[in-house]
């Protein structure tokens, strides 16, 4: 029998990142074609409670690594940590999410396992005994399917392109003493905004461009603030310093793939549509009727965001009532 | 400090991306070649430590022959002296297979700090970077904005969802660009003249000692590319009033797309 799935899922504060519950899903279904297991690896300290969450997602197996050491994300320790568990437990595939720490730790993992990696998945399908993997290159001008061959096959999924299914399943917790080896960095200190809402992970992304001619963006954060999404922003908006650049979508920016995604007075440039093209609804509003985000945009509005956006608050807070 | 830059060459943001015949690479003809982002502000954060702490700037690439040009803007810069491996396969590797090269080039050559981008905007690989460190045995710390190095250890900004982490490591070690880091410099003239001297040595990929089993153990194939279905321009909401066109928005998100 295959070894099955592994799924490294990932904590922010003691909370499950929502991609982690993408991979689960996932990772479920491709045990299942595979007639193998799923475990998965909650790693972090003071965790127990918070783990047994992931039974809901149809983890057979949970590996609980919980150490005051690894209360935060290292790259060495947890690469040395996971290393060890993935050698000894060899999975056929091992799957985590390629958010800021999945990514750095995916990279790192590959070349210590010699293991092919698909970083940024989109689509996941068997084919035999290997996984065909889609992912987008060139900043979405392309789609490439690809074969991982080797093992594990590692995929890191994009947040927010699949879809999360429960299923109950046994969840039998397993405690695992931590081998954390030799490490060199030292954590420091953590700012983190507490409340606001990722912007890769929101269900709703309103982002604004030059059109909104300073860095008042309250009338953009009212209508996020209703639809419980996050704020973003052109490089333009960015390079003029009403946004800070980890607000920036596009190509040389953040990538989202809302359900919806509201551009205001943002023309629609190609490296701007890198960043969004992934979302299922896009919504623009430009005084411009030629404005080349319109021929992307599922739904458009000519006309001034200042007095349009506002009147769309008022619209969904009428039927959110 | 030596400080090397891990640069490639990538087709600017603006090129139009075509799939060539053989239907798992991309017509190349038209593109127009560029320092990937990313690692411009590599090379401009390296040259700034340089400024600050004396020591080269080393230019590292993997690419065909043409990416001398992207190593020659490098050094017009300001960086020292580069090194290209010339490997007219490029196209076909994954990135840890990329990464191997790379590392293989290190181990011959002083460093104390490497700096490469946080992704190639072709692959959007995110991957090679912290790959190298992970062969070279060094700590790597990604994504970062700020960085002050002081008695050997290096200290970083690195972003991460809705904040940022501060993180130490001693030197030698690896980190990543991200957007914020710099402003990257433009060539001057004068700089694009003294690059035209500076050393630039061209390795072939036979040079470099490979593991070929580690090589055939683990790949990441491209099997097919296609493109993205495209967008249809959707509808332009019309309406006799401002307040109109929003209520028949919130309307067809809602009953029509189903998304509130
Ligand atoms: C290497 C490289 C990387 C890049 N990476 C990115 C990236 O990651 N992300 C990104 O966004 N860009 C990126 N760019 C920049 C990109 O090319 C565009 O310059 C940028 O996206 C333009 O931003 P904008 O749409 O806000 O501004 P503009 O193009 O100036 O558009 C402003 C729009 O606002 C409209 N407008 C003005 N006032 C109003 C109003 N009152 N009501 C309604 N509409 C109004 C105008 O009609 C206009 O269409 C990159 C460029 C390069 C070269
Ligand atoms: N062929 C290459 N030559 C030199 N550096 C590279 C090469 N490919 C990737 N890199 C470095 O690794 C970073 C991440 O690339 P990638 O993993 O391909 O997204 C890039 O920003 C470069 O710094």
């Amino acid at each position: 029998m295959s070894q099955g799935v592994l799924v490294i899922s990932e904590l922010s504060d003691r909370v499950f990142r929502k991609v982690t519950f993408e991979a689960m899903s996932e990772g479920r279904r491709i045990a299942d074609h595979m007639k193998g297991n799923l475990a998965t690896v909650v790693i972090g300290s003071g965790i127990e409670t918070v783990a047994n969450e992931l039974k809901k997602y149809g983890a057979d197996k949970i590996i609980l690594v919980d150490d005051p050491t690894l209360s935060e994300y290292m790259t060495d320790s947890y690469t040395n940590v996971l290393a060890d568990i993935i050698t000894k437990e060899k999975p056929d595939v091992l799957i985590l999410g390629a958010s800021a720490q999945g990514k750095d730790l995916s990279a790192r993992l590959s070349a210590r396992l010699n293991a092919p990696l698909a970083m940024d998945g989109v689509a996941i399908r068997v084919d035999n005994e290997s996984l065909i993997v889609t992912r987008p290159l060139y900043g979405g001008k392309i789609l490439a399917d690809v074969r991982l061959e080797g093992k594990p096959q590692i995929i890191a999924i994009r947040p927010n392109s699949m879809s999360i299914t429960e299923c109950e399943n046994a969840g039998l917790m397993k405690s695992w003493d931590p081998v954390v080896g030799k490490t060199d960095l030292r954590f420091i200190e953590k700012q983190v905004e507490t409340g606001k809402v990722e912007l890769t992970e929101a269900d709703v992304v309103v982002s604004g461009g030059r059109g909104m001619g300073s860095n008042n963006f309250s009338i953009l954060e009212e209508l996020a603030g209703l639809l419980k999404g996050a704020v973003g922003a052109s490089r333009s908006a960015v390079d003029e310093g009403w946004r800070p650049h980890s607000d920036q979508v596009g190509q040389t920016g953040k990538v989202v793939s809302p359900g919806l995604y509201f551009a205001c007075g943002i023309s629609g440039a190609i490296q701007h549509l890198a960043g969004m093209s992934t979302s299922k609804i896009i919504v623009a509003i430009n005084k411009d009727p030629d404005a080349p985000i319109f021929s992307k945009a599922d739904y458009g509005i000519v006309g001034d965001l200042f007095e349009l956006v506002p009147l769309i608050s008022e619209e969904i807070r009428k039927i959110k009532q | 400090m030596e400080i090397v830059v891990l640069l490639k060459q990538v087709p600017a943001t603006e090129s139009y991306i075509g799939i060539a015949d053989d239907g798992v690479s991309i017509k190349t003809d038209d593109i127009k070649w560029v320092i990937n982002p990313y690692d411009e502000y590599a090379v401009e954060e390296a040259l700034r430590i340089k400024e600050a702490h004396g020591g080269t700037v080393t230019i590292l690439s993997v690419g065909p022959q043409k990416a001398t040009e992207t190593i020659r803007t490098a050094l017009a810069m300001g960086a020292d002296q580069g090194i290209l491996v010339n490997d007219p396969t490029i196209a076909t590797r994954d990135g840890l297979s990329i990464a191997r090269i790379l590392a293989a080039v290190l181990k011959s050559i002083p460093f104390d700090l490497i700096i490469a981008g946080q992704r190639a905007i072709d692959d959007d690989n995110f991957l090679v970077g912290t790959a190298v460190a992970e062969l070279l045995g060094i700590p790597n710390i990604s994504l970062i904005i700020k960085e002050d190095i002081a008695d050997g250890k290096i200290k970083c900004h690195r972003t991460i969802e809705g904040g940022t982490v501060v993180i130490e490591s001693p030197l030698p070690a690896l980190i990543t660009t991200q957007r914020g880091l710099n402003e990257p410099r433009y060539a001057s003239l004068p700089g694009i003249m003294k690059a035209k001297k500076k050393p630039l040595d061209v390795k072939t990929i036979m040079d470099i000692e490979l593991d070929r089993a580690q090589e055939t153990a683990s790949v990441t194939r491209i099997v097919a590319l296609k493109l993205p279905s495209e967008r249809k321009g959707g509808r332009i909401i019309q309406g006799d009033s401002a307040r109109a066109k929003a209520a028949e928005l919130v309307r067809l998100l809602r009953e029509e797309a189903k998304v509130l």
